[in-house]
């Protein structure tokens, strides 16, 4: 069917859009030249390079950590702020609303100097901790952002009916209300993460004694050119990320031939 | 169990005064006086034109999109989303930094026109570039919700309007559309945020000369040191950007936004 | 779920706890970014047996902003030349005690006791440069020794500026021949139509870090660059020229400093000496391409090919010809600058 072909003609050409500045990565990451100016030949120098650059690795680690940490935390305290926010009368609602999206309206600097003022006055220790803080606090509004709507969406009559069968209201939360919302928590998770890996602006203002993140650190270099050490970890994720989805799907289409 | 999620909307609100807190000198509307020049409104203007031009871009290439992976068998879909949402993990500097590899003189684009004995094109610091760079950035989060919302539709609905004789574009503005427009908000909202307050991508493809509120903004902050006339200005964004939502929520007249908006 | 949890949190406990290594004594180092060769960072850890930490900064002013907000206590910060003449005068660095610095008999005297720390107490020269003209050899044929060629209609679409507002003020306050350091208002808003002409003229792009890369690429035939920066594009792109402008430029240097709250006030002179110890500072000046102040590490170098050049290495005679002035902290009457400055970038295209 020509509908058929036509759809997934466009979908190519929207991913060859989306992945053609990544190709251009992975090819320079195996340039023989620091520069990305021009082609100096093949070399795999980069990749060399990264495994012995401790400090990028720190910072790569640091990076990984913060976002996984910071997405489930995230997750499980937007969740329950967005089950909160829904039980709530209509005034204090949008209130509580308004300040929820804040982080997300702001521009980042202004939410980064906000927490940077905010961790100063209670005295904290700049570094891991309030990086991580940080990005909790600006992940958990995309997170009720995403949930809200499913929650709306849920018939609201469900949860009632559970307690009245007997369940608590954890049990209740636990096995009606959270299954109703899960691809609303997914997507609010898919989104903290991905907020998360490549924050910048928040992150430098927000640590310190040397705890760095990927995107600092590839901001400190843009300086004289960035390394194609990036490169190389660039192709090494995207390589990753593939390999994960193959084998995730592979794994699932076993289960369904075995079932 | 409510206690938990108030305290934290508590903890929220800290930060509102800590920016407030800055706030307080703006008091002296001097700062506002100083902001409300033409450069200061052409620069608003201007970066709200470009960034609706970026976000309804992404509407238009981003829909159709979210609504193929929807037709694609479950399974097949998280994974075709997940490599639609990958890209954005790469570090944005480094991708926006490959684009200008690609779009530059003698960059990767050229290189390959000039192969084929096409004139080669002048694409850096330009418009194009800027609303390139916004669309490729902010395509991904146009995209989640839609998708979100688009699998929401219950099927038996699309198949009802087709069993009583509605053609496929009928079915589509008047069942697909409104069920899924709440989603398309959110993704409008998604793009439309960063792409106005944005300061990297303006900087890097369209040149310093390139002055949307974004880069104000944040010379204010890290290059004056004004911090008061940053808190102004950013103060003044968020005020029209709250006018743009409760627009848009007027737009959506049903409250069918799923009550994630306050307005 | 909750074996989840716990296992997340038996995970968190365990890399935080193996991140400290609380036994070590820590220096932190606050530089600009793509400023140091690492090796150095890493053989001063090793001979002294401490933990460096290296943070970096893009501008002054975010430095300065970061200093200011007191979030982490740094040991040695290297800042320019005018930051430091502020940083001086609002008692945020201290004085150095000397005795602790006997590599500084290295130190070129040329870049000792400059404007900004006349007597030279609180501040060693780190790197030193000018800032001018680099250009394509085989586009621009004709001599470059003059800031107007920035405004030839010959070269439009083809010129870069420096996204920085004072060099990019600094170009038309020497074109005018006014000091770079002018608190006329008049003088800068002479400057200000100057650089407006120019966007009609030549439509320059202004660009920051993207130069480099670009220039390597051949993608301008004019820019407005650092002598650091031009010393490694020309060593890139062969076809790349650098030449000083005969109005006249800026000198720069950049040294390093002690603030006042730093946490280890004799490490940090250990690592100040370290980094004047010749063989030291030759190797940092091979990575980062920068001029050195050091005198024995220049001499050290006279023989490869890239320090051959007016970028890094103006002979004598052109740095006593050409006027170069440093730049002074400018006071609260940087918000002149800056309304000038604003108003040349946001003028709409």
């Amino acid at each position: 069917m020509v509908k058929k072909w036509l759809s997934n003609f466009y979908l190519a050409l929207v991913f060859l859009f989306l992945y053609a500045p990544i190709a251009v990565l992975i090819i320079f990451s195996f340039n023989d030249s620091k520069s990305t100016g021009h082609w100096a030949g093949f070399s795999l120098r980069w990749y060399q390079d990264l495994i012995q650059d401790s400090r990028m690795q720190s910072a790569i680690s640091t990076t990984v950590i913060v976002a996984i940490l910071a997405t489930a935390i995230a997750t499980i305290v937007g969740t329950l702020t967005a089950i909160g926010i829904y039980k709530l009368t209509k005034k204090t609602k949008a209130f509580v609303l308004n300040v929820n999206y804040l982080p997300i309206i702001s521009p980042e600097i202004v939410t980064a100097v906000g927490l940077m003022m905010l961790y100063r006055s209670l005295k904290f220790n700049f570094g891991f901790m309030t990086m991580l803080l940080a990005h909790i606090m600006f992940c958990i509004p995309y997170v009720v952002l995403s949930v809200l709507p499913r929650l709306y969406a849920m018939n609201p009559n469900m949860a009632e009916a559970a307690m009245d069968l007997g369940a608590t209201p954890m049990q209740a939360i636990r096995k009606v209300v959270i299954p109703e919302i899960k691809p609303g928590i997914l997507a609010g998770s898919l989104m903290a993460f991905t907020m998360s890996i490549d924050d910048f602006v928040i992150s430098y203002f927000n640590t310190g004694n040397g705890v760095s993140n990927l995107s600092i650190e590839v901001y400190a270099m843009a300086r004289r050119g960035i390394r194609p050490t990036v490169n190389a970890l660039a192709t090494i994720m995207v390589a990753l990320v593939l390999i994960t989805v193959l084998t995730a799907n592979k794994i699932a289409l076993k289960n369904k031939k075995e079932v | 169990m409510i206690l938990v999620p108030m305290f934290l909307i508590f903890l929220y609100s800290i930060i509102v005064p800590n920016n407030s807190g800055q706030l307080a000198f703006n008091f002296t509307l001097d700062n506002y006086r100083e902001v409300f020049t033409p450069i200061f409104l052409n620069t608003l203007r201007s970066s709200f034109v470009i960034a609706l031009f970026a976000t309804v871009l992404c509407l238009v290439i981003g829909y159709p999109v979210a609504w193929i992976i929807s037709q694609f068998p479950p399974a097949k879909q998280s994974m075709l989303l997940l490599m639609f949402i990958m890209p954005m993990w790469i570090n944005m500097l480094l991708r926006t930094y490959a684009w200008i590899n690609i779009l530059s003189r003698n960059g990767v684009l050229n290189t390959i026109l000039v192969f084929f004995n096409i004139a080669p094109l002048d694409l850096m610091y330009t418009n194009f570039a800027v609303i390139l760079g916004m669309v490729y950035n902010f395509l991904p989060f146009m995209i989640l919700p839609i998708y979100t919302a688009i699998i929401k539709v219950d099927k038996s609905l699309i198949d009802a309007a087709h069993d009583l004789g509605a053609g496929s574009r009928q079915v589509f503005t008047r069942v697909v559309l409104p069920l899924t427009l709440p989603g398309v908000i959110t993704g409008v909202i998604m793009v439309f945020l960063p792409a106005v307050s944005t300061f990297v991508i303006p900087q890097l493809l369209g040149g310093g000369q390139y002055m949307m509120i974004g880069n104000l903004i944040e010379r204010q902050f890290l290059l004056t040191g004004n911090w008061h006339m940053g808190s102004a200005i950013s103060m003044i964004l968020m005020l029209f950007i709250f006018l743009s939502i409760w627009l848009m929520k007027k737009f959506d007249s049903g409250g069918n936004s799923g009550g994630a908006l306050p307005w | 779920m909750k074996k989840l949890m716990t296992i997340m949190g038996l995970l968190t406990i365990t890399l935080l706890g193996g991140c400290s290594n609380s036994d070590q004594e820590v220096l932190n180092v606050f530089n600009w970014g793509e400023y140091i060769d690492h090796e150095v960072l890493d053989m001063f850890g090793e001979e002294f047996n401490v933990r460096v930490n290296y943070d970096t900064f893009d501008s002054n002013e975010t430095m300065y902003q970061r200093l200011k907000a007191g979030t982490t206590n740094y040991d040695v910060v290297i800042p320019s030349d005018y930051k430091i003449e502020r940083m001086i005068g609002e008692g945020m660095v201290q004085q150095l005690n000397f005795d602790k610095i006997p590599n500084l008999q290295y130190v070129d005297p040329e870049f000792q006791n400059l404007v900004f720390d006349p007597e030279n107490l609180y501040s060693i020269p780190y790197f030193w440069g000018t800032v001018g003209i680099l250009y394509d050899t085989t586009v621009v044929t004709e001599p470059v020794d003059s800031w107007s060629i920035l405004w030839n209609e010959n070269y439009v679409n083809n010129v870069y500026m420096y996204d920085s507002q004072r060099d990019s003020l600094m170009v038309a306050l020497k074109l005018l021949g006014y000091s770079l350091n002018t608190r006329d208002v008049n003088e800068l808003e002479a400057a200000r139509e100057l650089l407006l002409d120019q966007r009609d003229l030549t439509n320059p792009v202004y660009v920051t870090d993207t130069v480099i890369n670009s220039m390597i690429a051949g993608n301008s035939a004019l820019a407005v660059v650092y002598s650091g920066d031009a010393a490694y594009i020309m060593d890139e792109n062969p076809n790349m020229n650098f030449a000083l402008p005969k109005e006249g430029t800026n000198l720069w240097v950049d040294a390093m400093v002690i603030p006042t709250d730093a946490g280890n006030v004799d490490l940090a002179h250990e690592f100040i000496n370290f980094m004047m110890r010749p063989d030291i500072a030759q190797m940092n000046t091979e990575y980062v391409m920068y001029s050195t102040p050091n005198i024995k590490a220049l001499e050290a170098i006279q023989n490869e090919e890239w320090t051959q050049n007016v970028a890094y290495n103006p002979s004598k005679q052109i740095l006593d010809e050409i006027n170069l002035e440093m730049y002074r902290d400018p006071g609260d009457f940087l918000n002149e600058y800056d309304k000038i400055w604003t108003e040349i970038l946001a003028e709409s295209r």
